[in-house]
């Protein structure tokens, strides 16, 4: 098999009020179905070690993550190499329900915009309020930046990670790069 | 500018993050259709000064087509709801019979 390699090659930037880096390849599995299914549930849960997270919200907890996308969808991160064992997994427990999973790694770009700074970048570029009043760890947004589907999260205290389609990773980074560039701090948070 | 409430992600967002996707609760009329009804539903539309229910997509969101009732006049929204439904519900039409005291809309009131 062919080596897989990130849309940008693990660009960073980090001249600029925040760091913007292109995070290694990541293991993201689209699961869509009924997520009120106990089966459903269950699978994810004994895969990832993560319930299904309420509307809106992303549950984490180190190498996997599971994200609520829509009324019947759900993300799973996890590392590149278990993305097939996963499937497979999932696929055998949830033989008898209608769902679908999905290897979606390859098709997805992800970016880590890092720094005191970190929230007004994401103002710039986000039509989403993400004062640390309103938008919190454990919040799970997709919305657009500039002119691209984004969806985005707080990994870590001023961390955001920022997932894309990988065909707009090099806008995605020019994107975040204009936003973070030197003295351009807004002071607003 | 709009703020949209998503009844299926409960994201509340401005409306570029969403699609607007024409007149609502249109009945369609198809083969073996009269000529009348077939223009009816193919070219003729509410334009309303006021009152109006629409369809939306929150595009760059859930994916998910829904229901908004807006005020063409004032840009209000008067509330969202899902796109499974053939007219406005009760409560909202309560709410904006609360706002706008004897609108209509077509057959809706």
């Amino acid at each position: 098999m062919s080596k897989a390699v990130t849309a940008l090659n693990g660009v960073r930037f980090t001249d600029g009020i925040a760091d913007v880096a292109e995070l290694p390849m990541q293991g993201m599995i689209t699961l869509r179905g009924d997520l009120s299914m106990a089966v459903l549930k269950k699978a994810v849960k004994s895969n990832t070690g993560l319930a299904v997270p309420d509307q809106g919200q992303v549950a984490q907890d180190g190498a996997f993550a599971v994200a609520w996308m829509s009324p019947d969808e759900v993300l799973i991160l996890c590392p590149y190499g278990d993305v097939q064992g996963i499937i497979a997994k999932l696929d055998k427990a949830l033989i008898k329900a209608h769902v679908l999973a999905v290897d979606v790694s390859d098709a997805r770009a992800l970016f880590q915009i890092a720094g005191v700074h970190a929230r007004a970048v994401m103002a710039k570029l986000a039509p989403v309020d993400v004062s640390e009043r309103s938008f919190q760890p454990g919040m799970f947004r997709r919305t657009r930046m500039a002119q691209t589907a984004a969806a985005f999260w707080i990994a870590d205290t001023d961390t955001f990670h920022i997932i894309c389609f990988r065909s707009q990773a090099r806008y995605m980074f020019d994107l975040l790069c204009v936003a973070a560039q030197k003295g351009s701090e807004v002071g607003r948070f | 500018m709009l703020i949209l409430t998503c009844p299926c992600c409960g994201q509340t967002g401005e409306e570029s993050e969403f699609h607007a996707g024409g007149e609502a609760h249109l009945t369609r009329f198809g083969p073996g259709s009269s000529d009348d009804d077939f223009e009816n539903y193919m070219f003729m539309r509410q334009n309303p000064k006021g009152v109006h229910f629409e369809r939306w997509r929150h595009v760059y969101g859930c994916g998910k087509w829904f229901h908004a009732a807006r005020c063409t006049m004032t840009l209000e929204i008067f509330g969202t709801y899902p796109a499974q439904t053939l007219e406005p519900p009760p409560d909202l039409r309560a709410k904006i019979s609360a706002r706008r005291p004897g609108w209509s809309w077509g057959a809706v009131s």
